[in-house]
């Protein structure tokens, strides 16, 4: 487990109301520089408004949400390009490109940066390519790829740049087994390779014991549950033993 | 009367909203184009797909237009002995009016339908909240390189386009209806000259800033999914067209005033 070292992410008080929906309805919580932090809950529960909300994505409701050490509702989306570079952000689906190569979709965030074609970026884009095992999958295009192979490609892409910290949302969703069992090792060597603070927002419990140094559980735009992984998995409170163990109550 | 009444209020305020949105996309652009770093490959890119893609709908319908009309006004004009008249008439058309218009139409149905469907799908795949993640403005990617494209290319397309149509009516005229080849040409000579070109191409810049920013926008702000991704290709398409049309009307009276047609 990684030692957690001063805080990288400050939520206070946040809510997201979209339409008639309060998706969060106050949220409080502190992710800390190094450390692997896990947000689980039930759909619609708000964890993915809730990287998008950090990310600057989309704006709060209200609340407040520091970065870095810079408060970041108040920033426009200019503004914002320099703090999103801090973070990398494996989407749901990958959301790789498609009109981009493997190759380019990963050297995209190198060249955006300002960094010029040179046998450096090349080495570069190979080695986190082979990193994530895709070295030889370089020249195809997004389309060619199965859906592991998708997301090891955006991990690739959200880590090529070295962010100081990467969400993963939903990183094993719609995967078998054996592919979602190598992209939790993916993440774990990913955070101690580069050292970087992690958030993964999952459903999957195997995740959670692979991947997590703390849980946070979402319920009803709430965070319900804090704690270690330990804590969660011999919790007493029914409703975190209702979604850990997935049981879903006889009327519903 | 009130449920009219909330109808209109309603179409007027999606209306002002609607302009209102192109407003603030055009400014970013205008930021995109003077204060951000310019993406060449990508305008490279768009410049291919708009420039060489667009080859034969351009040659067709400026040939098309060019030769059609040749033949109408010929037959009306034959019986008033006015046989020579054919390629000036036909040729100050399609430099004013026929060529940027029509050129400009296609190309909103071509290029118009490209840009919305391929940024609206990149939305609704969140590759535009992607682009936003690692610290790129989706106006200074997507829509200022199609901008630049547009920019250089719809003037030349619809010069192109003139080109065909006249070459097409010459064709047409001095080929099958066997005009004199010495009087068409005269009459052409004394009706059009180079303004008349410059005139239709300065209408293209205009419809390529109505096509880039109307398809772009209708892309980024695509909802639902599939659905939405049809709905913002056709909804753009329909915009770029009409507004095509209208903006017209205008862009020749004014042009009219700076470059009146030559006197003969």
């Amino acid at each position: 487990m990684s030692t957690a070292g001063p805080p990288f992410i400050s939520v206070r008080n946040l809510h997201k109301q979209i339409g008639d929906q309060q998706i969060l309805r106050g949220i409080n919580l502190t992710i800390r520089e190094g450390e692997n932090l896990v947000i689980i809950g039930g759909s619609g529960t708000g964890k993915s408004v809730f990287l998008k909300l950090v990310m600057g994505l989309i704006p709060a409701t209200s609340g407040s949400i520091i970065v870095d050490n810079t408060e970041i509702t108040t920033l426009n989306e200019r503004q914002l390009g320099p703090h999103r570079r801090k973070i990398g952000m494996l989407f749901q689906d990958g959301a790789l490109f498609d009109s981009l190569t493997v190759a380019e979709n990963v050297a995209f965030p190198l060249r955006e940066s300002g960094m010029k074609d040179s046998p450096d970026m090349h080495s570069r884009i190979h080695e986190v390519l082979a990193a994530v095992g895709l070295a030889d999958h370089g020249h195809k295009l997004p389309a060619a790829l199965s859906g592991g192979m998708r997301k090891r490609a955006a991990l690739a892409r959200a880590v090529v740049s070295r962010p100081r910290c990467i969400f993963y949302d939903e990183p094993t969703a719609g995967l078998d087994p054996i592919v979602s069992d190598s992209i939790d090792r993916l993440i774990r060597r990913t955070q101690l390779h580069y050292r970087c603070t992690s958030v993964v927002v999952t459903h999957d419990m195997r995740s959670v014991r692979s991947v997590a140094d703390r849980v946070v559980y979402f319920r009803d735009g709430l965070i319900h549950f804090e704690g270690s992984p330990d804590q969660l998995f011999s919790s007493t409170d029914p409703l975190v033993r209702q979604f850990v163990e997935g049981h879903c109550d006889e009327d519903e | 009367m009130s449920t009219f009444l909330s109808w209109l209020g309603g179409l007027v305020l999606r209306f002002v909203s609607y302009f209102g949105e192109l407003a603030v996309l055009t400014a970013e652009l205008t930021y995109s184009l003077f204060r951000s770093r310019i993406r060449w490959a990508e305008v490279g890119r768009q410049l291919v797909s708009i420039g060489f893609g667009s080859q034969i709908q351009v040659i067709v319908t400026g040939a098309a237009t060019g030769a059609v009309f040749a033949a109408q006004v010929y037959y009306k004009f034959n019986q008033l002995g006015l046989d020579s008249l054919v390629g000036g008439i036909v040729a100050l058309a399609m430099c004013r009016e026929l060529g940027p218009v029509l050129t400009a139409l296609m190309l909103a149905g071509r290029i118009g339908a490209t840009m919305a469907a391929e940024i609206g799908t990149m939305k609704v795949t969140e590759q535009v909240d992607a682009l936003r993640s690692l610290g790129v403005h989706p106006v200074d990617y997507l829509v200022a390189p199609r901008f630049i494209a547009m920019l250089f290319s719809v003037p030349l397309l619809i010069g192109e386009s003139i080109r065909f149509g006249i070459a097409a009516a010459r064709l047409m005229a001095v080929g099958a209806y066997n005009v004199p080849e010495a009087f068409y040409n005269d009459q052409l000579y004394k009706n059009v000259d180079h303004i008349d070109v410059i005139f239709g191409m300065t209408k293209g810049i205009a419809y390529g800033y109505l096509i880039v920013i109307m398809a772009c926008h209708q892309g980024l702000t695509v909802r639902q999914g599939a659905v939405g991704v049809g709905r913002g290709t056709t909804a753009a398409v329909f915009y770029a067209s009409m507004a095509i049309l209208i903006a017209n009307f205008f862009l020749s009276l004014l042009l009219n005033y700076i470059w009146p047609i030559a006197a003969t």
